[in-house]
Parts: C-alpha cells; sequence; structure tokens
C-alpha cells in the first residue's frame, strides 16, 4: 500500500504542505515512509478498552465545570445553558432542551437595515405584539381588536391574514375585519362574559406571523456578514425560507437536527456542542473521546441517550443492565424470556471473579491439562 | 503427600427463568412446618427455619446434608408448603396483561392472529421481542369478546398491590392460577414469555422457597441473646401465619377469618420479597424500623450488586496518611517498616533460592526481613512463630511458599479516591523507609489530585506473578506519564519545582564547585558536559539535566522563545508552560524521544534541581512585596476613584433618562452592563499597574511570573483594589428591598451599594466589603457542593454505557455485542496517549527527515 492510502487525510495533506519545493523524489518518499512508520507507531492497541477511557476523559474533568449558566459573550446578550448543565443535557438525549438556539446564515451579504427587518419577520408574533387594544364590548357581547398598523408593515404582514389567522383557530366565533377593525361575535347566543374574557386572553397569545418556536432574534455581525441569533430554534420552517443559507444554517438541538437533517448531522451536532462546552470551560479534552460518546449514543440510527432508558437499556447482558439502575426490574424481565447472558462484557466477569475481555483479559490459551 | 488440584472453574453463560413448584421441591431439603427456632438448648429445631439442613452457621455444628462446617457449607434450600396459593408481587403487571389478554373461559389468546406467538426455539433477539409485544398485547384487552369460544370478557383491574378484580369482584389468586394454568405455550409465548423456562402459573406462589440460613446468619449479641436477621424474621411471620390457615382451614372456619387469614399471608410474602412498596406499609421492626428484605438486600448502592459484586474488598492492602518525599524517584512509594512487615509476597521455594528463602524464615514475623506465613505444598497455611519456626525451617523445600515481608523494589499499586482516571492507581515500586507515613514525589501529585494537608492513599500488593509482570508493564508511573485524555505530560513540575528552575534558569550564576555540588545533590553524576568554567550560568547547569541530542524550540509564558539546542538552553527560561502539568511540548516531546524510563529520571532530576536552588535561595512571601511605589499607588488610587466617578456619571445619565439602550436590552440591564464593565476594566487596568511596576526579583512576582503559584488578579487583589463581586454574572443585588445593605439608601446603584470591593486585603476591607465577598464566597460553596453529586452521576451514566467499548483487531471500535461504533477509532486510529495533543507532528518528522533545511 502507498503512503496515501495509509495516512489519514489530514496527515497527507499536512505532508503535503510541509515539505519543501525542490524536494527530491527520494527525500519525499523517506518522508512518506517515516511518517507512515510514525502513524503506525501511534496506532490503538487491539484491545484497548477506548470506551472507558472516553468516559473517565470526560468524567474526570466534569468536576471542574461550572453549574452556571453564562452569557453569550457579545453586547446584548441572551442566556444560554453551559457548563455541567449542558453537557447532562445533551448526553441524556433529551427531546427538549433548556435553552434551544439557532444561527441563521444569509445566502446573500446584506447591509444591517435588511438584516433587522428580516430577523423581525422570523421572530413568532403573538396578536399582543401587533395591536393597539382589545377590548370586550359588553353591550354587544363581543371583542373587538384594533390592529397595530404601523407594527403590521414593520413584519410586512397585512391585516387580511391576521384576520385569517383568527377565525381559523376560534371556529365558534365570526370574526369581521373592518379597516384595522377585527370584531368577533359568537355564533351562538347567550355567551357570558367570562367565556368572552378567556377568549380575549386567549387570542392575545395567538400565534399570527413569523416562524412558530423563534422567541427571540438578534441580528449579530460575524466577520463581513451579518448573522441571525435566536432564541428558540425551528430548523424546518427556517429551511424553507428562501433567504437562509441552509447549508450553514444551524441550531443547538441534536434531536430537532436528526429529525430535520438525519443522525449524521445529530452527531455531528452533538459532538460540536459538547466541545463547545468544553472549551468554554477552558478544559483540555480529545475530541476523540467526544466521537466515541457521540457515535455510542447515534450508531443505532436514533439518539439514545445515555441513562437507564437509552444506551444501557440496549445492552445484550442482562447483568450488565443489573448492574447499572432498577436491578429488580430487569432481573424479572430476564427471568421471563428466559435470556442467557453470555458473559461478553466487563462488568458481568467482574462480579464473577472472572478475567474481563478486554485488554490483556483478551487473548485466550487453549492448554491440555493432563 | 497428597497435592491439592486448584479447581478453577469457568463460567460461559448465566440464564434466567422461574422457578416452578417442581424445582422448588427438588432444591429444597427440608420441609418447613414450625416457626419455633431453637429449643430449649438452644439447637435448631428440626423443621424450624433455623434447621441444620439448611446449612449451618454455629461453629462446631455439622450441616445435616452435606456434613461440612461452617464456611465450608455454602447452604441449602428449603420450602414452605402454603396453605393457599399467593401472588408474587413482582409479576403482577405480567399476571394482569395475561389476565386482560386471553379468554376468561377458554384460556386462549384474544385474538385469531398467529403472527402473535414467539418461537422462543429460534434465536430471539431478547430486545427486540420485549419491544413488540408491549404494543400487541395493549390492544388485547379492548377485546369483548372471545374470537374462539364466544364467551363475554370482562375488564380485568387491578386493587394495588396485588388484587385482582374483574366486574368489581375479586378474583382470588386460586382462580387466577386455575385461569393462568389453561393458557398454551403457544399463547403464552405472545406475551413475551418463554414457557419452557416460565410457567405463568408460577408467577403465582403454592410452594415458597425458604433461603439457606447462611444467607441469613444470626449475630449471637454480649449478653448471649441471639438476635436473628431481617429475613428470618419474615419468614417466621410468613410460617406462623401459614400454620393458623392451614389450621382454620381443617377446622371448618367461617370464611371471613380464612380470607383475612389469606390476605395476611399475602401481605408477609409480598414484604418478603419488597418491603418498599408504596401501596403498602412496610413491616417493622419492633423498635419501629423498617426490615431490610430480598428487594432491599440486592438493590442500590448498598445492595449486594454495587457493594459486593461490582466492587470487592481486598487483602494485602494498606492505607494511611501521605506525605512528601522529593528525594524520591517518581516512580516509588515510601512504605513504613510496620507496613513492609505487615504485608507480604509469596515466593515459591525451588532447588536454587532455597537458602535465600531459608533466612526469611529464620528471621521470622518479628525482624525485618522476615517472613510471616509458610504455605505447604497441600494448600495449608502455616505461621511462623517462635515455636514453629524450627520445624518449619527443616521441613522447607521446593514447592514451598513462603510469604516474606516486603522489600525495596517490590511492585505495589498505589491509589488514591475517587480514582477518576486510571492515573489514580499506577504501580509504584516500594521503598521501606522510617516513619508512619507514605512518602511520594511531590511531581506524582497532579495525577492522582493528592496534597499533603492530611490526604490518605491506599496500597495493594500484587500476588501472583501475571499481576506484578502486568503492573510493572501497564501500570508503572512512567508509562502513565502522558494522559490520555489529551496526549501530553500529566506529570510537571509544581510549586517550588518551578520557581526553582526559573530562579536557576533566569537569575542564578554558581561557582564550578557550587554547580557540581548542587547538580550532585540532585542524583546526577556526569559531569563531563560542565562548561570549563569558574562561573557557571543557572542555564548552563540546567542543561547538564537534559540529554546531549535534544532540541526543543518553545514559548515561555509570556510568549519569548525558549531554544533548546544539543541539550543545552541557549535562550529563553524555565516556566510552567514548559515544566508543569498538561503543558507545554517539551515534556512530551523528552517522554517521546527518549522513552518513558529516561523522561521520568530527567523529570525526577529536574524537580529536585528546582527544590535544590530554592533551598540555596530562599523563597518567602514578605509583606514588603505587597508595597507599591508612591507615585504608583497615586496612579491607582485615580484609577479606581476615576473609574467610579464615571459610573456615578452612568448613573445620573439613566436618572434623567438620557441612557441609550443596547439593541435588545432595556435600559436597566444597559446601565448595569456598562456600570460592570467599567469597574472589570479598572480593577484590569489596576493589574495591569501592579504587574508592571512590580520588582521582577522580588518572591511574590516571582512565583506569578514563573506560574509556580497565583496571578495577576491575586497580586492585584492583595496589592491594589480586590474589584467587583459578581453573582450570576451580575454585580450583588440581593438583600433588603432595593438595597444589599441596610447602610446603603434604597435604590442606590453606585458601586459601593453593589458589590465593588475597593479595597486591597492588605489595607483591609470596610464591613460592607467584607459582607459582598462572603456573599460570593458562600455561593462558589454552593456551587461546588451541588456540582459533585451531579457529575458523580453523570460520569457513573458514562462508564457504565461505555465500558465495553473496546478496538478490535482490525481497528473497529465494537461493543459488546460485537456491533461496530466506529469503523476507525476517532477517524484516524490514533491512541491520543501516543499523539502530541491530539496529533502527529508532521513537521517535525519532515524537518528530521529533510535535515531542518527550509
Amino acid at each position: 500500500m502507498s503512503p496515501e492510502d495509509i495516512l489519514p487525510k489530514k496527515i497527507f495533506e499536512d505532508a503535503k504542505q510541509e515539505i519543501p519545493e525542490k524536494t527530491s523524489a527520494s527525500t519525499i518518499k523517506k518522508i512518506m515512509e517515516a511518517l507512515v512508520d510514525e502513524y503506525e507507531k501511534a496506532l490503538v492497541e487491539p484491545g484497548e478498552s477506548v470506551g472507558l477511557v472516553a468516559a473517565e476523559s470526560i468524567g474526570e474533568p466534569s468536576t471542574q465545570m461550572t453549574l452556571n449558566t453564562f452569557h453569550l459573550a457579545g453586547v446584548a446578550e441572551m442566556n444560554v445553558t453551559m457548563g455541567l448543565p449542558r453537557i447532562i443535557e445533551i448526553l441524556d438525549g433529551r427531546k427538549t432542551i433548556s435553552t434551544p438556539m439557532m444561527e441563521i446564515y444569509l445566502k446573500k451579504a446584506t447591509d444591517e437595515k435588511k438584516i433587522r427587518s428580516l430577523a423581525r419577520q422570523i421572530k413568532e408574533m403573538t396578536l399582543k405584539e401587533l395591536i393597539k387594544d382589545i377590548t370586550i364590548n359588553v353591550m354587544d357581547t363581543r371583542v373587538e381588536i384594533r390592529l397595530n398598523k404601523a407594527s403590521l408593515k414593520e413584519i410586512g404582514v397585512d391585516e387580511e391574514k391576521i384576520h385569517k389567522n383568527i377565525s381559523k383557530s376560534v371556529k365558534t366565533y365570526e370574526a369581521k375585519l373592518d379597516g384595522d377593525l377585527i370584531t368577533l361575535k359568537p355564533k351562538t347566543k347567550d355567551v357570558d362574559l367570562n367565556t368572552l374574557y378567556l377568549l380575549r386572553e386567549k387570542l392575545k397569545g395567538l400565534y399570527v406571523a413569523g416562524v412558530k418556536g423563534i422567541k427571540q432574534v438578534l441580528p449579530v455581525r460575524r466577520d463581513d456578514e451579518y448573522v441571525i441569533i435566536t432564541a428558540g430554534s425551528n430548523l424546518k420552517d427556517i429551511f424553507a425560507l428562501e433567504f437562509v443559507d441552509t447549508t450553514r444554517t444551524i441550531c443547538n438541538d441534536p434531536f430537532e437536527i436528526s429529525g430535520v437533517l438525519g443522525v449524521e448531522a445529530a452527531r455531528q451536532s452533538i459532538v460540536e456542542e459538547i466541545f463547545k462546552v468544553i472549551e468554554a470551560q477552558g478544559l483540555n479534552i480529545d475530541i476523540r473521546h467526544v466521537m466515541l460518546i457521540s457515535d455510542t449514543m447515534c450508531t443505532t440510527g436514533e439518539i439514545r441517550g445515555i441513562t437507564r432508558f437509552g444506551v444501557v437499556s440496549e445492552k445484550p447482558s442482562v447483568l450488565a443492565r443489573v448492574a447499572f439502575e432498577t436491578p429488580i426490574k430487569h432481573i424479572i424481565s430476564a427471568s421471563l424470556i428466559g435470556e442467557n447472558d453470555e458473559l461478553n462484557s466487563v462488568i458481568e466477569n467482574v462480579m464473577l471473579n472472572q478475567p474481563v475481555p478486554i485488554g490483556t483479559g483478551l487473548p485466550k490459551l487453549g492448554m491440555k491439562n493432563k | 503427600m497428597n497435592e491439592q488440584i486448584p479447581v478453577h472453574k469457568i463460567v460461559n453463560s448465566i440464564s434466567f427463568g422461574l422457578i416452578s413448584p417442581k424445582l422448588v421441591k427438588k432444591l429444597s431439603n427440608v420441609k418447613i412446618v414450625t416457626p419455633e427456632l431453637y429449643d430449649r438448648e438452644g439447637y435448631p429445631v428440626d423443621g424450624g427455619l433455623m434447621d441444620i439442613r439448611l446449612g449451618v452457621i454455629d461453629p462446631g455444628l455439622k450441616c445435616k446434608t452435606c456434613g461440612s462446617k461452617i464456611k465450608e457449607c455454602l447452604g441449602h434450600f428449603g420450602y414452605i408448603e402454603l396453605a393457599r396459593p399467593v401472588v408474587h408481587v413482582n409479576f403482577v403487571k405480567v399476571i394482569l396483561d395475561i389476565l386482560r389478554g386471553t379468554c376468561r373461559g377458554c384460556g386462549k389468546l384474544l385474538s385469531e392472529s398467529e403472527d402473535l406467538a414467539i418461537d422462543f426455539d429460534e434465536d430471539v433477539d431478547f430486545q427486540e421481542a420485549r419491544k413488540e409485544t408491549k404494543g400487541k398485547i395493549s390492544d388485547l384487552r379492548k377485546i369483548t369478546k372471545c374470537p374462539h369460544c364466544k364467551a363475554k370478557q370482562y375488564k380485568v383491574a387491578l386493587d394495588k398491590p396485588t388484587n385482582f378484580v374483574e366486574n368489581e369482584k375479586r378474583i382470588s389468586p386460586i382462580e387466577v392460577r386455575m385461569r393462568l394454568e389453561k393458557i398454551s405455550d403457544e399463547d403464552v409465548s405472545a406475551f413475551g414469555i418463554n414457557a419452557a423456562v416460565a410457567r405463568p402459573e408460577w408467577m403465582i406462589l403454592t410452594l415458597l422457597l425458604i433461603p439457606p440460613v447462611t444467607i441469613r446468619p444470626s449475630i449471637t449479641l454480649q449478653s448471649g441473646e441471639r438476635s436473628e436477621d431481617d429475613l428470618t424474621h419474615k419468614l417466621g411471620d410468613i410460617v406462623r401465619i401459614n400454620q393458623r390457615l392451614f389450621e382454620n382451614i381443617n377446622a371448618g372456619a367461617p370464611e371471613i377469618i380464612i380470607e383475612d387469614l389469606w390476605d395476611l399471608l399475602q401481605y408477609h410474602i409480598t414484604t418478603f420479597f419488597d418491603n418498599a412498596l408504596p401501596q403498602i406499609p412496610p413491616a417493622r421492626h419492633r423498635s419501629g424500623q423498617p426490615l431490610k428484605t430480598l428487594s432491599e438486600r440486592i438493590k442500590s448502592k448498598e445492595g449486594r450488586i454495587r457493594h459486593n459484586l461490582a466492587g470487592k474488598r481486598t487483602n494485602f492492602s494498606a492505607r494511611t496518611v501521605i506525605s512528601p518525599d522529593s528525594m524520591l524517584d517518581l516512580n516509588e512509594v515510601g512504605i513504613p517498616k510496620e507496613v513492609a512487615m505487615k504485608l507480604t509476597i509469596p515466593e515459591r521455594v525451588t532447588e536454587w533460592n532455597k537458602d535465600y528463602l531459608k533466612e526469611f524464615v529464620k528471621k521470622g514475623p518479628k525482624a525485618y526481613p522476615g517472613s510471616n506465613y509458610v504455605i505447604r505444598p497441600d494448600g495449608r497455611k502455616k505461621k511462623i512463630t517462635s515455636e514453629t519456626q524450627e520445624q518449619i525451617l527443616e521441613e522447607l523445600q521446593p514447592g514451598y511458599l513462603v510469604e516474606r515481608h516486603l522489600m525495596d523494589g517490590d511492585i505495589s499499586i498505589f491509589n488514591r479516591q475517587p480514582s477518576l482516571h486510571r492515573m489514580s492507581m499506577m504501580a509504584h515500586k516500594i521503598k521501606v523507609l522510617p516513619g508512619m507515613t507514605f512518602r511520594l514525589s511531590p511531581a506524582v501529585c497532579a495525577p492522582y489530585n493528592a496534597d499533603f494537608d492530611g490526604d490518605e492513599m491506599n496500597l495493594h500488593i500484587p500476588q501472583t506473578e501475571e499481576a506484578r509482570a502486568e503492573a510493572e508493564i501497564l501500570m508503572m508511573v512512567q508509562t502513565q506519564v502522558i494522559s490520555p485524555r489529551y496526549g501530553l505530560s500529566i506529570i510537571g513540575c509544581n510549586m517550588d519545582a518551578i520557581s526553582g528552575n526559573y530562579i536557576l534558569t533566569r537569575y542564578e550564576e554558581y561557582s564550578r564547585k557550587d554547580a557540581v555540588q548542587l547538580l550532585t545533590e540532585v542524583g546526577h553524576r556526569d559531569f563531563s558536559r560542565i562548561p570549563k568554567k569558574d562561573v557557571i550560568s543557572g542555564k548552563e547547569v540546567f542543561s547538564m539535566l537534559l540529554p546531549n541530542d535534544f532540541d526543543f524550540e518553545g514559548k515561555t509564558r509570556t510568549g519569548s522563545p525558549v531554544i533548546i539546542k544539543k541539550g543545552i538552553l541557549k535562550e529563553g527560561y524555565m516556566d510552567k508552560s514548559n515544566l508543569g502539568e498538561g503543558q507545554g511540548l517539551m515534556l512530551r516531546n523528552l517522554h517521546k524521544k527518549y522513552g518513558s524510563d529516561k523522561n521520568i529520571e530527567i523529570l525526577g532530576k529536574i524537580f529536585r534541581l528546582g527544590i535544590k536552588v530554592l533551598l540555596r535561595h530562599g523563597l518567602t512571601a514578605p509583606i514588603g512585596n505587597t508595597d507599591l511605589p508612591k507615585d504608583v499607588r497615586g496612579e491607582v488610587d485615580l484609577t479606581l476613584s476615576k473609574a467610579q466617578e464615571e459610573s456615578y456619571q452612568l448613573i445620573s445619565d439613566y436618572h434623567k433618562g438620557v441612557l441609550d439602550a443596547f439593541p435588545g436590552r432595556s435600559v436597566e440591564e444597559t446601565l448595569e452592563l456598562k456600570i460592570l464593565e467599567l469597574l472589570n476594566k479598572s480593577r484590569n487596568d489596576v493589574g495591569n499597574l501592579v504587574m508592571k511596576h512590580a520588582d521582577k526579583h522580588q518572591h511574590l512576582p516571582i512565583m506569578v511570573d514563573s506560574g509556580a503559584k497565583g496571578s495577576s488578579i491575586s497580586m492585584t487583589q492583595m496589592v491594589a483594589c480586590v474589584g467587583q463581586q459578581a453573582l450570576r454574572g451580575k454585580r450583588i443585588e440581593r438583600g433588603y428591598k432595593n438595597r444589599t445593605l441596610s447602610s446603603f439608601k434604597p435604590g442606590d446603584l453606585g458601586p459601593q451599594a453593589r458589590g465593588f470591593v475597593e479595597n486591597s486585603f492588605k489595607s483591609g476591607l470596610k464591613p460592607h466589603e467584607f459582607f459582598y465577598m462572603a456573599m460570593t464566597g458562600r455561593d462558589s460553596l454552593m456551587d461546588t457542593a451541588l456540582r459533585t453529586p451531579k457529575s458523580g452521576y453523570l460520569y457513573r451514566r458514562l462508564a457504565n454505557a461505555l465500558q465495553d467499548l473496546k478496538v478490535e483487531y482490525d481497528q473497529t471500535v465494537r461493543d459488546a455485542s460485537n456491533n461496530v461504533v466506529q469503523f476507525l477509532y476517532g477517524g484516524d486510529g490514533i491512541d491520543v496517549s501516543k499523539s502530541e495533543n491530539g496529533y502527529i507532528d508532521v513537521k517535525k518528522v519532515v524537518e528530521r527527515e529533510t535535515g531542518g533545511k527550509k
């Protein structure tokens, strides 16, 4: 095999960069041989318990991480879960994370004014934010909404759309649009004031425009372009917008990413999100450990957390599951189905005082006993 | 002489299943019929719960079943015949599912489709089977008419914990059992139950298996009274109620009394299995303390599994306080003679070492180095005492084992808890020393995370040749120097060793005589490379320790270059970024080029050199080091007061309403941010001033500059100003309404009123400033206290999930069921502990091969 086949791409490319021009072919050959030698010396030994090393590498420094949620760098900021709680959140494989965020890149570079208006368009708008007032007309038993034309214009939505949205969501009322006034009249008679009051409160929080789930927007200048940072995320709907650069726009929720872009992307997202925390805490952990953890979480094609419901629950060994959590439950279910523990992994052999099938416990020696 | 053949069994696999009534009888040796335990003489009653056919726990008695004595007999099972069947609590949910899913009349599955059944003779993925059945059977309960016999079906409910109710009538366990008996094996499999090992009717107990007495031994109190185990108590209750139930049934007692007794029996058997069920009151001792029954014995951290099976106690170990000894090598551990004389290493007598080992026996257990025991080839262990000594010496011959005292050079495993990574257990060579503590080189404190404020550590002595070989090859300190976490040296110099080498390589000069003296003290013997001069610089002294073909280029902490050529420190000086643990590449390169043994030798010498230099130079932190020149003091005060003035300006702007808000922020938040930034900046400015004017030869700045201890911030806090105290990234706001302390006016937003500490530690804090510091101090204390258990649990989960992953011979990473997790470890197959900070230094290889020409 040639050095190019043996060496990882990165090392090979680095070598190309480093080797000065006008190097004779024989020297290049010598360098390549030396590199291959160096690389093969650095390879992992078969039987190496890489999983435990990864767990140690994350677990040991995690005692040094802070618990506090910190602020994002920049002048105006949003709260982001960082430190240990964030790592726990990612490794749990939670379906909803505590502070979802997005970074939206645009296809074309724009100016500051444009980006502000785009940001406003994206933000989830409730009716409350687009009206002058909302009142209950006691005499006619109806609700009156007076829209704020200025703010409607700002986000580029017309009264028609709002009217449509309202009538769609409250079907038992008849909604009428008149200029900037929308009146809601109950279709049935005998509606007491209390229900009207409830209706008014409900209408206030009604979603009318923007992208659902985007709670806050913040246009930020990054290098020579503008980026919209959002609190709250909705990857699918944001990707549908035509001005968004879908190749770079990301969110910080691996679970959402796996739904939209698949596990491969989610795996990468887990690696990046964990590594972000590690770097922010000023710790030095090799990325290979994080990658291994992310890979074990994603091997089955969906994200499984490092919990008793996730990765551990799918271990083949009964005793390994028993040794983790809820032992009685596992013993019971194993006895019903007549499970057979082949003792292929570590912990059950520790329990039985036998060599573990890892590292030096791996090679087996056959011997005739006379 | 009959040679004892060691029996070495290997467990291949463990199968799980239910125990059928038939099997109960087969396993048992005794039928328990009486709740009495002992007769009047204190001898176990036949047919009682302590029957000696169940095993023995009293010394002197012999087991009636196997004839062995205490400790040899593992115990035997017995059984109770229950007067009426009783439900096993742990299976209640399964029984409920089965009752709901099968016909109450004909016992067939309430479904006509055939594909529900699982064929357990074929290879079944248990996980999959479990998942699938769960969804399938939940639909069955809605069917109201049996598709086979057309019988009407009723809703079956569970009256927790153990009663089944159908049509608001209770189904007795007898009836439940009858229904379960009717179900065919095939139909049972639809519920994910393998009838070959678990017939559903077995979940209703008719016979109760009694555990051997050896797992529930009684304790004899000092008063001679016997105190029985919790399980025995519980079993006594069961037997008692069972007998009463029998009697009542036979006497033809009214149904109500029988029902009551039956319920009571059910309660006792339920709590026998699990005494922590939410629905029923736990069975208690007379003292009111709940009994610890079967489930509680297995469960949780203190249960059998995690306490006794996943972790075990060991012999041949020692624990004591640790203290430092920099004259020890990194891979040595100093142990007290007292410990060395208790811990032993077995050595087999051969023709060739007979005389050598006889010497140990001659010395006996009281003299060092002696021996404590001799093991005969038949496995009999003999203690060496003054009486037995003569005889043992005479009979000693090849094949015997002598357990001799520890000696210098023996291998031991040294450990400090919490054992968070593999460097928490390393092999050290024994060095027997006077004193009562374990001694270790301060350089290996970092991997153990140890200090000497009273820390204790454990020492283990491997007892077999295989274990010693493995410890020596895989666990010795020198093999663990490169951390698998980031691929840099985790062992390095710290504290005095850093400041010592810093002073040496930066300022010191020695006469030739002193230089030789210094190097000798460090343990260096090769003086051929000492320059032929009268005055030898510190750099040259330091260079003596480096191999003469070592080349290195790096940077100091301030960024100035460090150049080592051919083993001589040409430029720069040593500080933390080159000597410290987990820092630069200098130590990594030494390790790579000269191997692990040479590396720790050099490292040990460098460490000692630093300490010896300090011994001559002296290092202390006098109060004078915190003085500032008068003009600098003025400048500092000016900076601070100016910052405070500016923040008052901001506050008045805010009150006037002329403060512009940041985008996405309110005016209040903007003000806070601006003030915080301003005050932090002022402290930084002051810090820069302090560091700029600090005398670099003074000891405090030396410690800071070398990275040995302290930072520019800690200097500033001592000298000039402690600075703003922050809680949750904000200025301090909590306390009274609208103010932090009652000495301020409500609504005061000024620096002093919101946690700014203007004074330095030297000048002393004002009362309110002291209070602010106490607040932040408490906050960080809380943070640590809350964080430790959280991260501990995270670690446990990670370790449990990942412990089976290993690299196969084809370089793939696989889990226990051989699923590929990664096709090439880390994407490139590189072992982090063999890399340089995670990379392979391509540049260096190219330079080496091209001869350094660019």
